[in-house]
């Protein structure tokens, strides 16, 4: 199938798909972010939940990567999938900062066949074979996630916070495990590489489950892509940003690119 | 420190003299408490700029026998964010065992090692102390240096007791 051959109408019907991915929150939740020692453990639960941290559906974590402070990448251990969180644990030979990440892209259509919805999931390079050639009302969006937590045993380090440059990221401007209640925090959001200018970033303390209110604290980039985050006090946080552009690499076919974190905010 | 221009040299030179003989004498006392299950707190001591950067490290108490022990470094979550993550232990001349409950002395001769080069200025002496399942306590002492003849003291209220800085100019 030529992908040129969609309708308007299908490319109309794409820019108005809600942000719906945004409802459920995925999250990498570690035991500590700070540690001291010698090859002292962390382990990490991978979850997608409404409330935070409460696991609710397993992630996926055949995606993920460890990079270890001196950039290479390391094998995380004892991985498993249970029903409601996945876990793993890592031991930090290294000192420094180590990055977890979990990134994924999925090209995700819809469309009208015999009368029925379809739907379909997956590569960019299996879709011409997936979605057929008349397909009605075809939505297609290209959906890249990042999701990352951070750990450092020792001093911190930035070997690991290299970006990619590709779909949404977060470099530190402060580092993502010197975090200190009282101490706005800054961070610069980059979209393939560039600063995410103008980007809103969502702030969500943990322990959600024991308060009425979810206190959710948006904060806006500048023009350089940074964001001044003040915290609420110590705790664990979720971070999570996302941008819907057209600039997914296809043609006729949309992007939302997500990034989530999970930071800890000593006291 | 080597300043450059002739005015901060000699201003310099005063505050080195003064230190040489100045002695800094830190009594730090660990409480004994009635509870189930102790362990001795793990201490740290330094002295603090004003915007609470770590100046110099006067002494760290930490369970020394145990191959593990360094584990728990970071309970102190101010020594560890200051200063003591860039550190590697056991660290000479700073690191020593825990200690029990009682008063300890730290006796430090300003005119050697770090403190010797301690620019003029107002600082805090810190005294931080983290215990296994126990809780975490931290004071300050604020003095002057180079020193004038001064006694400071603070009082903790669960991990430390009487906290006293006494300097000798």
């Amino acid at each position: 199938m030529k992908l040129r051959s969609m309708t308007r109408l299908a490319l109309a019907a794409m820019l108005v798909l809600p942000l719906s991915a945004e409802a459920h929150r995925m999250w990498l939740l570690p035991s500590a972010t700070v540690l001291s020692g010698n090859d002292p453990w962390v382990t990490i639960d991978a979850s997608i939940s409404n409330e935070l941290f409460t696991p609710e559906i397993a992630m996926p974590i055949e995606a993920l990567s460890v990079i270890a402070p001196d950039g290479t990448a390391g094998e995380a251990a004892n991985p498993h999938r249970g029903r409601v969180r996945s876990t793993f644990d890592m031991q930090l030979r290294q000192p420094g900062t180590y990055r977890f990440v979990v990134a994924a892209e999925d090209v995700i259509a819809s469309w009208m066949q015999d009368g029925q919805r379809r739907r379909w999931r997956g590569t960019r390079e299996a879709m011409a074979a997936a979605v057929p050639a008349n397909a009605q009302q075809l939505r297609v969006n290209l959906s890249q996630r990042r999701v990352e937590t951070f750990a450092t045993r020792g001093a911190p380090t930035q070997g690991a916070l290299q970006p990619t440059n590709k779909g949404l990221e977060l470099v530190p401007v402060t580092h993502p495990t010197d975090l200190a209640a009282g101490e706005p925090a800054r961070f610069r959001l980059l979209l393939d590489g560039q600063p995410a200018r103008d980007i809103e970033v969502s702030v969500v303390p943990g322990d959600s489950r024991y308060r009425d209110a979810e206190n959710e604290a948006k904060f806006r980039a500048d023009a350089e892509g940074v964001v001044t985050v003040t915290w609420r006090g110590p705790g664990r946080y979720w971070l999570g940003a996302s941008v819907r552009d057209q600039n997914s690499g296809l043609p006729n076919v949309g992007r939302v690119a997500t990034y989530a974190a999970t930071l800890e905010v000593l006291p | 420190m080597r300043p450059s221009l002739p005015a901060l040299a000699l201003t310099g030179l005063a505050a080195t003299t003064a230190a040489e003989a100045a002695e800094l004498s830190l009594s730090v006392e660990i409480p004994q408490l009635q509870v189930t299950e102790y362990h001795r707190p793990y201490v740290a001591v330094w002295v603090e700029r004003p915007d609470r950067s770590a100046a110099v490290n006067l002494a760290v108490w930490y369970e020394t026998r145990n191959a593990r022990g360094t584990t728990w470094l970071k309970d102190m979550r101010e020594w560890w964010r200051r200063t003591g993550r860039e550190l590697t232990m056991p660290a000479d001349g700073i690191s020593s065992a825990t200690r029990a409950p009682g008063r300890h002395v730290i006796t430090v001769d300003a005119g050697q090692g770090e403190l010797s080069r301690l620019p003029p200025g107002q600082y805090n002496l810190v005294v931080e102390a983290a215990r296994e399942v126990g809780g975490r306590e931290l004071v300050r002492v604020p003095f002057q240096w180079p020193p004038a003849a001064q006694t400071g003291s603070a009082q903790g209220t669960s991990e430390l007791g009487a906290v006293t800085l006494d300097i000798k100019p």
